[in-house]
């Protein structure tokens, strides 16, 4: 019954997805296509949080790192590749298959190293220095005076994919949905697996897992550059939509932002947080443009949800088990 | 290969030797040494703040010594840190337990076995599928009395079927050694004959080391008694030896528990 329900609402919900250029194309507001692909970018970012907040209990607020991470490294190479001199002898790329494996590169390294000396820690001390790093990435991106500073990075056009034609909006958006659709049932995979069984055997009793022989760091670590690779994917995804790049990619409030929205969609469900992206960037949108003071109402929608939903949206909807 | 050598049918499945552990002034373990042979039931008991549990969390290698050794199958373990002393075949349960509350039971049991079967790192088969594990992981829930309650989560089970369940997830890594610490804790009368028809079953199977309060279920089970009292062993001897040794009735039978 609640499985027949769960796989109703994910149909549903990918009927939604699908149906969004259509509609558009039939008379919809050309606005509703650009807020349905934001919804689908930060939704990637969403889910991988979720991975580890919702089953692994790292509660990182320093995620937007990797999102801005992501989104430089596209607006990096394709600043040297448009009209920049060569970066360290490479002339660039504007293809696809080579920017954006190597920008998950680098947020996996990144996260490598970051993950391996902050995993020493865990509770409000791994909050604070996730946090921390997120910082020294925010201020190294405003501090490039060459890819723009403060006021970030113009793309001159989008990477290019063979066979698929990313300049048009409508196909991006329908790559955006694939790739959502894919990283999802990847992280169900892993979730699902021995490995995620492991992961949430520590979030739930660490001591009863290290008296079983499991070693918590390696699990820990792996599945940190996992989600940190997944939001560097939508921060990749994000600076081929937007076609620019800022530091505020990185800026704390974006991590605050990607925590509310796993918290509203429901910790630890994996669609969860896509129902939560897309009730928050819907009222997001709906209240800005009524006020610019919008927090207000968001802040205590937030509060609520987070006391009383029961595990958010998802809890709301499949109930409370975790899986 | 002197480590082979050492490993003859004498040797101790553990054996600790000079055990001391001081938190500031207080001496929690003082100058301890034990050991539990092949097959045999070696309870521990004391009042409380004896330091039964301080001395446990030492065995499994959560704390560590300061001075003294803790021989491992005559391997000395002293240095390794819990998981590793755990992969070598040091089981335990908790005092207060220790499940992943949103797991079922059977979930729990195969966090067991897949822990025994290493390679953890395997992020694409679904142990929930895997009809052996499975099957392995009811047999042991079956062996504690819990094969009705294999789908229903921690958090559904009654207080007793828990620590039931904490046996079967300690017995599915299937270990050498069980440390079990007071696992009549909180239970009635009637559960705590139960888990005590359920050890006689075990024993001789494992060597175990039984940390406990209820005297009905540690007289029953023991091979031998170790008396804890302020960190010391005081006494050590059989059942019988125990009853009849007067500092041990003056320390601790004689008397109420203090609180």
């Amino acid at each position: 019954m609640r499985r027949t329900l769960r796989t109703m609402t994910i149909l549903l919900g990918l009927a939604l997805f699908v149906a969004v250029p259509p509609a558009v194309d039939a008379g919809g507001s050309p606005a509703l296509l650009g807020l349905a692909n934001r919804i689908l970018i930060y939704a990637i970012a969403a889910v991988s949080l979720d991975l580890i907040i919702g089953y692994g209990a790292m509660v990182s607020f320093g995620h937007a790192m990797f999102f801005g991470l992501g989104g430089y490294t596209v607006g990096i190479v394709a600043y040297h590749t448009f009209g920049g001199e060569p970066l360290l002898g490479w002339s660039g790329t504007n293809a696809a298959l080579i920017v954006w494996p190597l920008a998950l590169l680098v947020c996996a390294l990144i996260a490598l190293v970051v993950g391996a000396l902050t995993l020493r820690t865990s509770g409000v001390q791994f909050i604070m220095i996730t946090l921390a790093f997120a910082q020294m990435v925010f201020f190294v991106l405003v501090s490039l005076q060459i890819y723009g500073g403060d006021d970030g990075l113009m793309l001159e056009r989008r990477n290019q994919l063979p066979l698929i034609d990313l300049a048009g909006p409508q196909t991006f958006y329908y790559l955006c949905l694939a790739l959502l659709v894919a990283w999802t049932a990847i992280c169900a995979l892993i979730v699902n697996s021995r490995f995620g069984l492991v992961l949430q055997a520590l979030r739930q009793s660490e001591r009863r897992a290290i008296n079983l022989g499991i070693r918590p760091f390696p699990f820990r670590l792996a599945a940190f550059v996992i989600s940190a690779v997944g939001t560097g994917l939508a921060g990749v995804l994000w600076a081929n939509y937007a076609r620019f790049v800022t530091p505020d990619m990185a800026a704390w409030s974006k991590s605050g932002e990607f925590m509310a929205i796993v918290v509203l969609g429901g910790l630890g469900t994996l669609l969860g947080p896509i129902a939560g992206t897309a009730v928050f960037i819907a009222l997001e949108q709906l209240l800005s443009a009524w006020t610019e003071h919008w927090m207000i109402v968001m802040g205590p929608v937030l509060t609520l949800v987070a006391l009383f939903g029961r595990r958010g949206i998802a809890g709301r909807l499949f109930g409370g088990r975790r899986d | 290969m002197t480590d082979a050598l050492l490993q003859n049918a004498a040797t101790p499945v553990l054996a600790i030797e000079g055990l001391r552990k001081s938190f500031g002034a207080l001496v929690a373990t003082d100058n301890v040494s034990l050991e539990v042979g092949p097959g045999e039931l070696h309870a521990l008991i004391g009042p409380n703040g004896a330091g039964k549990s301080t001395l446990i969390t030492q065995i499994c290698g959560e704390i560590r010594p300061n001075a003294g050794r803790i021989l491992f199958e005559g391997r000395d373990v002293t240095a390794l840190r819990a998981p590793a002393r755990a992969r070598l075949g040091l089981g335990r349960t908790f005092q207060i337990t220790q499940l992943c509350p949103d797991f079922t039971a059977i979930e729990n049991v195969l966090l067991s076995i897949e822990a025994r079967h290493g390679g953890s790192f395997d992020m694409l088969s679904n142990p929930r599928r895997n009809a052996a594990h499975l099957e392995l992981a009811r047999n042991w829930l079956d062996q504690v009395g819990l094969a009705a309650q294999g789908d229903r989560t921690v958090a559904q089970l009654a207080h007793g079927e828990r620590r039931q369940l904490e046996i079967a997830v300690a017995l599915a890594r299937q270990p050498k050694l069980l440390l079990l610490d007071e696992p009549m804790a909180g239970m009635g009368a009637e559960e705590s004959m139960s888990l005590t028809r359920l050890l006689q079953s075990l024993k001789r199977r494992y060597a175990i080391l039984l940390v406990e309060h209820d005297m009905d279920a540690v007289f029953a089970l023991a091979d031998r008694i170790s008396v804890l009292v302020y960190g010391r062993v005081v006494f050590t001897g059989t059942v019988e030896e125990v009853r009849e040794h007067p500092e041990v009735r003056a320390a601790y039978l004689g008397e109420d528990r203090p609180c």
